[in-house]
């Protein structure tokens, strides 16, 4: 009876001690990747500010469902690609948009904050902000796969059984580069994007006896690559730099098309109830101290002002080796994908997976 | 009094009938209604049969769903194989605490998550994992084999993950069966064989068909096994579904995959109860 009452007790105590905190310490819900909210910013943040953080991990693809799923609810901080925002904002309305006197401008990089915003204004209204970008390309092993320099020589028959891509919408994009043919100038028009996606299909579909397997975790594709199992993949620079940090040999190319650029943004879901502290974490994280310590976790740089002075020197100079001048300058940054293109990729990607 | 004791069993009867309409019967009713929408323009949607039409016109998804079917038959069907003859000897042969041990050890693999159980197998299959050194080693084989990502590998991994589902109503059944009958059975002149076949399979029966059931619709529901173990050519029609939902935000197909799954399960269950003279609450009663 004693321990009953004393558990009434102390839940009563919980009820009355959170009851009476200050409604100015909300908790945020923060949707986002792994390496985006690391610890020890966490923890930073959270004394600074007295809010709390609860982070889910996620990709692209689960944000959206998950969005969709509550109507933009259950969340009050989400990070999609910015090519993944004006789409499904138009078709399912799971955002909201951003208030930018709520934030620091001045900490961005200008010309990313500029080109973020034109790709994510929907009815004139801006939903996104940059925060970590980086390219999708190959990672290589140079001694035993030399011939690979662009998406398309994965299919080359030195490399036969050695190789790995994922069945997603990077890789239909990236082999269109490689074929000569321009995937994003035909986003506008369905009938001339399923002809370049039948095309595309074709060769993978005459491409899928050199592959080992599709490899659906960055987890699951360092393994293969590290096992040696695989010598050339198609994969985000991190993966690349971060194995070449062990194995020398291993690292990032950007394909002779062109890396393909992705922004992660900042976007508020349409149901969020903790904006305020939402606004805060976007304005803390994006501190050049703060935002070098994100790159230092995740692996890729962000758009913040200056953080590149804080950022670690042995990922500078992998940066610098994979990214000559040409290669930045060629880097194809994705434009925001119009409702709809999704159900033609998938009707590729079930047939590539289904061919024999 | 008659008010109060039907009172009684509607309070009794409610976390039943709550269960069954909030999580079993609101939520199929709404995926029905999904499945029944068109998309037609940003955020427009119009009632059609538009998502079955597309199911039934586009071979892949059939070709899918059927070798998704046969393929868990096949399971069910080696699951049983196996199955039986642990299942008599750790109901008859076994006794005192060899049988305990024995029925822990089929226990043990599901103390651990099905991730995990499958990860072994990737370790154990891989072209750098045990069985392929250990081939090398023993000079039976030049140089790395690759046992993984094929339907082979899905196989194994869908018998293994549900091989405990066939040997618990079998054991169980098994055990019910009087030493006595058997012995009488060869005393009249039957060998193993017939007594195999006129009592022991007969007294089974109804595990046979609830373990069938069950270790059919685990391997039919199953997504994690044939995507993870089956590697390229892994084809399966949960991961049909999945994709639609998650990656392509198609919901509405998706949820047209989902009903086509119910009914192609209800079907084949249907099917097995009639084709071995069973009914239902013969089996689960």
């Amino acid at each position: 009876m004693k321990h009953v009452a004393s558990a009434v007790c102390s839940a009563l105590t919980i009820a009355f001690v959170c009851g009476t905190t200050p409604a100015s310490a909300d908790t945020l819900r923060l949707l986002t990747w792994g390496g985006y909210a690391p610890e020890n910013v966490v923890a930073k943040f959270e004394a600074e500010t007295g809010h709390t953080v609860e982070v889910t991990k996620s990709n692209n693809e689960e944000m959206i469902a998950k969005l969709r799923a509550t109507g933009g609810g259950g969340f009050d901080l989400a990070q999609p690609s910015q090519d993944r925002i004006a789409g499904p904002q138009a078709e399912f309305g799971i955002y909201k948009p951003i208030d930018l006197s709520k934030i620091d401008s001045a900490q961005f990089i200008t010309s990313m904050l500029e080109a973020t915003k034109a790709n994510t204004t929907v009815g004139g209204e801006i939903y996104g902000v940059p925060h970590v970008w980086g390219t999708s390309g190959l990672v290589v092993d140079t001694k035993k796969a030399p011939s690979v320099k662009d998406y398309t020589d994965l299919c080359n028959a030195e490399v036969a059984g050695k190789v790995s891509y994922r069945l997603k919408r990077p890789t239909l994009i990236g082999f269109a580069f490689a074929m000569g043919l321009d995937p994003f100038a035909a986003y506008g028009d369905e009938a001339a994007y399923k002809a370049v996606m039948d095309k595309v299909e074709a060769k993978l579909v005459d491409c899928k006896p050199n592959v080992k397997t599709y490899w659906g975790g960055g987890d699951e594709l360092m393994g293969l690559l590290r096992s040696g199992e695989i010598v050339a993949s198609m994969a985000w620079d991190t993966g690349g730099w971060k194995l070449n940090a062990d194995m020398p040999d291993i690292t990032f190319v950007a394909p002779a098309s062109g890396a393909l650029g992705w922004v992660d943004t900042f976007v508020l879901p349409a149901k969020g109830r903790a904006d305020d502290a939402a606004y805060a974490w976007i304005n803390f994280v994006m501190q050049p101290e703060i935002a070098a310590m994100i790159t230092e976790a995740a692996g890729n740089f962000t758009a913040s002002k200056g953080a590149d002075a804080f950022a670690d020197e042995a990922l500078k100079v992998r940066y610098q080796a994979s990214f000559p001048a040409e290669a930045l300058d060629n880097i194809k940054w994705y434009p925001p994908v119009p409702a709809g293109l999704e159900a033609i990729e998938g009707g590729v990607l079930d047939r590539v997976k289904a061919a024999k | 009094m008659r008010t109060q004791a039907k009172l009684g069993l509607f309070l009794l009867l409610s976390p039943l009938l709550l269960w069954l309409t909030l999580l079993i019967l609101i939520p199929h009713v709404d995926m029905l209604l999904v499945s029944l929408r068109e998309r037609i323009g940003v955020g427009q949607y119009q009632t059609s049969l538009a998502n079955y039409f597309t199911f039934f016109s586009e071979p892949l998804y059939l070709r899918t769903f059927v070798r998704t079917a046969v393929m868990s038959i096949m399971a069910t069907a080696i699951t049983l194989l196996i199955a039986f003859p642990v299942s008599y000897y750790i109901a008859k042969m076994a006794r005192g605490r060899v049988r305990s041990a024995l029925f822990l050890l089929c226990l043990v693999p599901f103390w651990v998550s099905e991730l995990v159980r499958t990860f072994g197998w990737m370790i154990l299959l891989r072209e750098t994992g045990v069985i392929s050194k250990l081939l090398q080693y023993l000079n039976l084989t030049d140089g790395p084999v690759e046992l993984l990502y094929n339907d082979a590998a899905i196989m194994v991994g869908l018998v293994y993950t549900s091989m405990l589902f066939m040997v618990v109503p079998l054991v169980t059944t098994l055990e019910s069966l009087p030493d006595e009958v058997i012995e009488a059975g060869y005393d009249l002149g039957g060998n193993g064989l017939s007594v195999l076949r006129e009592i022991v399979i007969p007294h089974a029966m109804p595990g046979i068909v609830s373990g069938c059931i069950v270790v059919f619709m685990l391997s039919l529901g199953n997504y994690l096994t044939p995507t993870m173990l089956g590697g390229k050519d892994s084809l399966w029609f949960t991961e049909l579904i999945y994709s639609q939902f998650i990656v392509r935000f198609n919901w509405e197909l998706g949820a047209a995959f989902g009903f086509m799954l119910l009914i192609l399960s209800s079907t084949i269950v249907w099917g097995m109860l009639k084709l071995t003279g069973q009914s239902l609450e013969k089996t689960m009663g």
